[in-house]
C-alpha cells in the first residue's frame, strides 16, 4: 500500500509538469491550430535562464520572473516571425517549422549558456515530508500547487475576462471574431506568450528536482504532446487529466514493470487510447474534414 | 525523340554520380557522396509517403535502425552473410510496417505524426536498452560486406570509399527509378488522388486504406535499405540511427528539396548532408543554422527548393 502511495505521489508530481506543458500545447493549438513542437524549449528556457540569472547574483524569485518573461518574449517572436507568416500552410510544414524552431532554440541555448546539467535550490528545503508512510519533497508540493494555481487562474481568465473570451472566440472562428471587432492577431500573440510563460514556469518549478540542461526540451515536448493527445487536443481539462494520467502510468510502470521502459509503456497506452478514441479522452467529435 | 522528364531526371542523376568524382580531391569526398546517396534513398521513400500519399511519418528512422541492426546482429547470431542479413532486415521492416501500418494510418495529421513518432522512439529505445544483444548506446560493429573483395578478383580495384560511392549510387538510382515509375503508374495516381482528397479518391473507387498501407510499407523498405547501407559502410552502428533526430532530419530533407518531387528529395538530402561538413567551421552554430534553414524554407518556399526553382526558371523561359 505504501509502495502504491509512493508511486502515486511521484506520478502526480511529474504529471503536474506534463499537464502544464500539455496546457501550453492546448492554448497554442486552440488559437492557431498549430501543434508547437518547440513547447519543450520553453520549459528548458525557464530552468536555464533562472539558473544563470540566479548564479549572476539575482535573488531566485526575481530570476524566475525574468526567465518567464524571457520565454514569453521568445514565444511572441516565434509567433511573429514564423507561425504567423506560415498561416494556411499544410500540417507537415507547420510541424517542420516548429521542430526547426525547437532545434534553433536548443542550439542557441547551448551557445549562450552551456552543455552542463544545472540545478538551483528548492524553494523550501529538501527535507522529505512523510505522507502515510510514503514521502514527497517540498518542491513536489510546489509543483503540484503551481500547476493547480495555473489551471485555476486560466479557468477564471477564459470564463470571466473579456480578453479570455476574445481568445476563445478567435479559436472558435477567426473571421467571426474579427467581424465583431476582436484583434485576432493580438489574441494569437497573447496565446503564444501565455503558453510560453506556462512552459517556463513548469521548468522553474521542476528544475530543483530533475535538473535542467539545454537539451531537455525534446523529452518534455514529447510527454506534453502525448498528454495533450491523451486528454484530447485543444481541451484544457484534457491537458490536466492527460498529464496526470501520463505521470501516473509512468510512475506505475517504473515501479512495477521496468524503469527503463517507462517511456515505452506510456507511448503504448497512448497509442491504444488513440486507436480506440482517436479524439482523446475529452475531445469532442472532430470538426476536421475527414 | 523527346525525352520524358522521368528519363531526363534519371540521366541527370546518373551524369552527376558519374561526373562528380572528376572533381574529387580526396577520398573524403567519396564518403560525403555515399552519405548523400544513402540519405537520398531513405528520403526518396519518404517522397512516396509524404509527397505522393500525403501521410507524415516522424518515425522512419526506426525502420532505418531495423535495417542497420539486422546487418549487425544477423551475422553475429544467425551466422548470416551481411547481404542476406540486409534482405532479412528489409523483410522485417516491411512486415512490421504492414502490421502497424493498418491501425496507425487510420490516424491523420498530428495524430499520425505522434503515432509514428512513438513507433520510432520504441525502436530506438529497445536498441539502446537491450545492451546484452545490441551493445546498447555504445553501438555494435558490423561485418564487412565483402563485395569489394569479390569485384577485385575480376580485376576492378576500388578504394573502400570509391566502392561505397558506386554501390550506394546504384541503390539510389534504382530507388529513384522505381519511385519515378510509380509516380506515373495507376498506383501512383491513386496515391496522389488520396493526397488531394481522401473522400474524392474513395468516391472514384480507390481503396484508400490499401494504398496508404502500400506507400507506408514501400517507404519503410527504402528506409530499411538505407539504414543497412549506412551500417555496412560505417562498419559500426549506434541506436542514434533509429533516433528521433534522424527521423526529423529525413523528413526535413524531404520537404527541403520538395516533398512531391524525387529530384527535389535527392537535392534536399545532398544539401542537408553536406551542410554539417561545411559548417564544421562554425560548429557551435550548426544546430542554430539547421533550425533556421528548416524554418526559412518552410515559410518562404513551402513547395521546397527544387519545385520552387523550376517554377522560377519556367517562368523566365
Amino acid at each position: 500500500m505504501t509502495e502504491l502511495l509512493q508511486y502515486v505521489l511521484s506520478g502526480v508530481t511529474v504529471g503536474a509538469v506534463y499537464a502544464l506543458v500539455a496546457l501550453g500545447f492546448t492554448i497554442i493549438y486552440n488559437a492557431s491550430h498549430v501543434v508547437n513542437f518547440a513547447q519543450g524549449e520553453f520549459v528548458m528556457l525557464g530552468g536555464m535562464v533562472t539558473f544563470f540569472a540566479w548564479q549572476a547574483g539575482l535573488p531566485l524569485p526575481l530570476a524566475a520572473a525574468l526567465a518567464i518573461v524571457a520565454a514569453a518574449a521568445v514565444g511572441v517572436a516565434l509567433n511573429k516571425f514564423a507561425v504567423e507568416r506560415a498561416r494556411g500552410a499544410p500540417v507537415v510544414s507547420l510541424i517542420i517549422i516548429t521542430i526547426g524552431a525547437s532545434i534553433f532554440l536548443r542550439g542557441g541555448a547551448q551557445l549562450v549558456f552551456d552543455k552542463q546539467l544545472h540545478r538551483f535550490p528548492s524553494f523550501s528545503g529538501d527535507e522529505p515530508i512523510t505522507v502515510g508512510g510514503a514521502t514527497i519533497l517540498p518542491q513536489g508540493l510546489w509543483v503540484i500547487a503551481g500547476a493547480a494555481m495555473v489551471f485555476a487562474s486560466l479557468y477564471v481568465f477564459f470564463t470571466r475576462t473579456l480578453t479570455g473570451k476574445a481568445i476563445l472566440a478567435t479559436a472558435n472562428n477567426r473571421v467571426a471574431a474579427r467581424l465583431v471587432g476582436i484583434n485576432t492577431d493580438y489574441m494569437m500573440t497573447l496565446s503564444f506568450a501565455l503558453s510560453a510563460a506556462i512552459g517556463a514556469l513548469a521548468g522553474v518549478l521542476m528544475t530543483p528536482i530533475t535538473l535542467t540542461s539545454y537539451d531537455l526540451g525534446v523529452a518534455y515536448a514529447l510527454k506534453g504532446f502525448a498528454a495533450a493527445m491523451l486528454g484530447g487536443m485543444g481541451v484544457p481539462a484534457g491537458a490536466l487529466v492527460g498529464g496526470l494520467l501520463l505521470g501516473l502510468i509512468e510512475a506505475m510502470t517504473a515501479g512495477y514493470v521496468s524503469s527503463v521502459y517507462k517511456d515505452a509503456v506510456a507511448f503504448i497506452v497512448i497509442l491504444a487510447v488513440l486507436f480506440a478514441m482517436p479524439q482523446g479522452l475529452f475531445g469532442g467529435k472532430s470538426t476536421d474534414r475527414v | 525523340m523527346r525525352l520524358s522528364s522521368k528519363h531526363l531526371t534519371l540521366l541527370v542523376l546518373l551524369a552527376i554520380i558519374l561526373l562528380a568524382p572528376l572533381g574529387f580531391p580526396s577520398n573524403f569526398y567519396y564518403r560525403i557522396g555515399s552519405l548523400i546517396f544513402v540519405n537520398g534513398l531513405a528520403v526518396t521513400g519518404l517522397v512516396i509517403l509524404i509527397g505522393f500519399a500525403g501521410q507524415i511519418s516522424l518515425g522512419h528512422a526506426g525502420f532505418a535502425g531495423i535495417g542497420a541492426y539486422a546487418c549487425a546482429l544477423g551475422p553475429q547470431y544467425l551466422g548470416l552473410h551481411p547481404a542476406f542479413a540486409m534482405l532479412l532486415g528489409t523483410a522485417l521492416s516491411a512486415a512490421l510496417a504492414w502490421l502497424i501500418g493498418r491501425p496507425i494510418l487510420r490516424l491523420q495529421g498530428y495524430y499520425l505524426a505522434v503515432a509514428t513518432l512513438g513507433f520510432g522512439i520504441l525502436v530506438s529505445m529497445v536498441l539502446a536498452n537491450e545492451a546484452s544483444i545490441t551493445g546498447g548506446p555504445d553501438g555494435h560493429e558490423v561485418p564487412e560486406l565483402g563485395l569489394r573483395k569479390l569485384i577485385e578478383t575480376i580485376g576492378i580495384h576500388l578504394s573502400n570509399a570509391q566502392f561505397w560511392y558506386a554501390f550506394s549510387g546504384l541503390f539510389l538510382l534504382a530507388g529513384t527509378w522505381l519511385a519515378l515509375n510509380l509516380y506515373d503508374s495507376p498506383s501512383g495516381r491513386a496515391l496522389r488522388a488520396l493526397h488531394d482528397s481522401e473522400i474524392a479518391a474513395r468516391t472514384v473507387g480507390v481503396d484508400v486504406a490499401r494504398y496508404k498501407l502500400f506507400a507506408f510499407v514501400l517507404s519503410a523498405v527504402y528506409a530499411s535499405l538505407s539504414g543497412s547501407l549506412l551500417a555496412l559502410m560505417n562498419k559500426f552502428i549506434t541506436p542514434d540511427a533509429a533516433g528521433f533526430l534522424h527521423s526529423v532530419e529525413l523528413v526535413t530533407m524531404t520537404v527541403l528539396g520538395g516533398a512531391g518531387s524525387v529530384p527535389g528529395a535527392v537535392a534536399g538530402a545532398a544539401l542537408l548532408t553536406m551542410l554539417p561538413q561545411v559548417l564544421t567551421v562554425l560548429q557551435d552554430y550548426e544546430h542554430m543554422i539547421l533550425g533556421l534553414i528548416m524554418m526559412l524554407v518552410m515559410i518562404f518556399l513551402p513547395a521546397g527548393l527544387v519545385p520552387s526553382m523550376s517554377r522560377l526558371l519556367r517562368g523566365r523561359a
